[in-house]
């Protein structure tokens, strides 16, 4: 195991933020926690990297227990953090070679990885300029690539994506992929459920300090839902007469006006309310099932805060 | 947990690569500062006064000029530089994801302090030698320069790590330093203007050990009261460190 978090609770104050939380990530895996702003996901990274000390329980990394020793635990492992930890006036590649002293490397290894890094981030075209003259985007890449100078078996990484346009989350998620096949295990925060979905092996979902469920994230739609939804607006008092004489399975939620269906296959339902809308027809939307639904469907809230 | 000297370094290292793009610009009003104060001072005021402390004033000026050199390179860094990394830069969240511990970072700031206070009470130094005011035994005052640095970076480093906003820096400058600089026996013997009853005053002031020590040095006198005077540098020093480390700890972990 390379993370092992066992029982692990914390308070601060009178408030409970990580609650009784055990959770194990294996060698080359990459494993998402997932969950709302406030859900604890960032004081549980945290408690990993060894920055906030647990209330209660234990944490080991690479089988080291992190409260022992500390500096072997965070020679070997990279986090990219939420904010921006740039020096502005420097350039990538100074950036890159002050973090790579932090891990105490030396010329000439220390050169040639801030080149690997620079091409494998594509970071060349603007390697010597400040870098507050970057966009978004590139500042994130380079946040990155800063975590990765010690070539760590462990990449946290929190809300790696949170604020990119879509073009450039893509291509981090390409990044994150090829740092997996590499053999680095990766363990990232997120809210947004299509990331969960399409990097992760495993995700576990989290709530008020809470692991409520853990797996594949296939397996967690198919285990609490099915693979199919069909969603459509309705409202409460007429959903009886609408799906009235169908045999309908049981998973079905609703968000305000909005009814969402879990189906094997929806083409039967999808087809049923429209010959039932004769006249004036509904927007009725038939997609697979994803991880919002499941999270809804666990906590009865929406990811995005909604409800 | 304890310090790791590698470490260390590396914190003062990324400080001292921002310095570098900047040192040209910076060390220059550092040569400047020192000649103003003696024209303006020990020359222009100085004429109108024959003797002080048994010296011409030029002479009397000179030594506690070089120890608020210190103080004010050290200060500068511990204070904005020191707050704007913690705060806005989150430079030690940074380092905290890498095998650097709290203690490291705190040392390393200290050394770069130290580092910045060599530089401006040097450039004094060598304006001092320049004008012929730097006598042999004078440099005996050296080592005062970096204890006087550690001295204002304890001192600095406590504060900014305990205030809750930038703003409060205009106190420590005007409050502090400001009353620091002009009463610490740099322009005149403080405790030759005091009351009897109020001379333990002076002795509180961190500002006036360096001083007194600088000026024996330059006078190339001994007396028992020096002891005093390094032993306050030295232990007021160690404290106020240790509060510091609990502090920077505190701010970077939970």
């Amino acid at each position: 195991m390379i993370v092992e978090v066992s029982s692990v609770s914390k308070r601060f104050g009178s408030r409970l933020v990580v609650d009784n939380l055990s959770l194990m990530v294996s060698a080359g895996v990459c494993f998402g926690l997932l969950g709302p702003n406030g859900a604890g996901k960032t004081t549980t990274m945290r408690m990993i990297y060894g920055v906030t000390q647990p209330t209660s329980g234990t944490i080991r990394v690479f089988g080291i227990d992190i409260a022992r020793n500390l500096r072997a635990v965070r020679s070997r492992l990279g986090v990219t953090l939420q904010q921006s930890v740039l020096i502005e006036a420097l350039s990538p590649r100074e950036n890159l070679r002050v973090f790579g002293r932090y891990h105490l490397l030396r010329e000439p290894e220390l050169s040639r990885r801030i080149d690997e890094l620079v091409e494998f981030l594509e970071l060349g075209s603007h390697g010597d300029v400040p870098s507050k003259q970057l966009s978004g985007g590139f500042q994130r890449r380079l946040a990155i690539a800063l975590s990765l100078m010690n070539r760590p078996q462990l990449l946290i990484l929190d809300e790696p994506t949170t604020g990119l346009d879509p073009a450039v989350r893509l291509a981090l998620w390409s990044r994150i992929r090829d740092l997996r096949s590499e053999g680095t295990t990766i363990l990232l925060t997120t809210h947004y459920m299509d990331e969960a979905q399409r990097l992760c092996d495993r995700v576990a979902i989290i709530s008020r300090g809470k692991i409520i469920d853990e797996g594949p994230p296939t397996d967690l739609i198919t285990t609490h839902l099915a693979p199919e939804t069909v969603e459509f607006d309705c409202a409460p008092e007429e959903e009886a007469t609408l799906l009235y004489g169908l045999s309908l399975p049981s998973r079905r939620l609703r968000v305000g006006k909005r009814v969402m269906v879990y189906l094997e296959d929806a083409t039967s339902l999808s087809d049923h309310i429209r010959h039932r809308d004769e006249g004036d027809r509904r927007a009725v939307v038939v997609r697979p099932t994803n991880l919002e639904d499941v999270f809804l469907a666990l906590t009865g809230t929406s990811l995005e805060g909604g409800l | 947990m304890s310090v790791s000297v590698p470490h260390a370094l590396s914190v003062w290292r990324r400080n001292a690569a921002m310095y570098r793009r900047t040192w040209k610009w910076n060390i220059l009003p550092n040569f400047f500062e020192p000649v103003f104060y003696l024209f303006s001072l020990g020359i222009g005021v100085g004429a109108y006064i024959t003797e002080m402390g048994g010296t011409s004033y030029l002479t009397f000026l000179a030594p506690g000029l070089v120890c608020v050199a210190a103080m004010n390179g050290a200060s500068f860094e511990v204070t904005y530089n020191v707050y704007v990394r913690l705060t806005f830069e989150k430079a030690y969240d940074a380092m905290m994801t890498t095998p650097i511990e709290p203690d490291d970072i705190l040392a390393g700031e200290i050394l770069w302090a130290v580092t910045r206070a060599c530089i401006y009470g040097g450039c004094f130094f060598v304006i001092l030698a320049i004008f012929g005011l730097a006598t042999l035994p004078s440099l005996l005052a050296l080592p005062l320069i970096p204890l006087a640095g550690v001295l204002f970076a304890a001192i600095g480093l406590v504060f900014s790590l305990k205030i809750p906003n930038i703003d409060l820096f205009s106190f420590y400058f005007t409050l502090f330093l400001t009353p620091l600089f002009l009463f610490s026996d740099v322009f005149f013997p403080l405790a030759e203007r005091l009351p009897e009853n109020w001379l333990w005053v002076a002795e509180v002031l961190p500002l006036l050990h360096p001083v007194r020590l600088a000026r024996s040095a330059f006078q190339g006198e001994i007396s028992p009261i020096l002891i005093w005077d390094l032993g306050y540098i030295l232990v007021v020093s160690a404290m106020l460190l240790l509060w510091a480390r609990r502090a920077i700890g505190q701010r970077l972990t939970n």
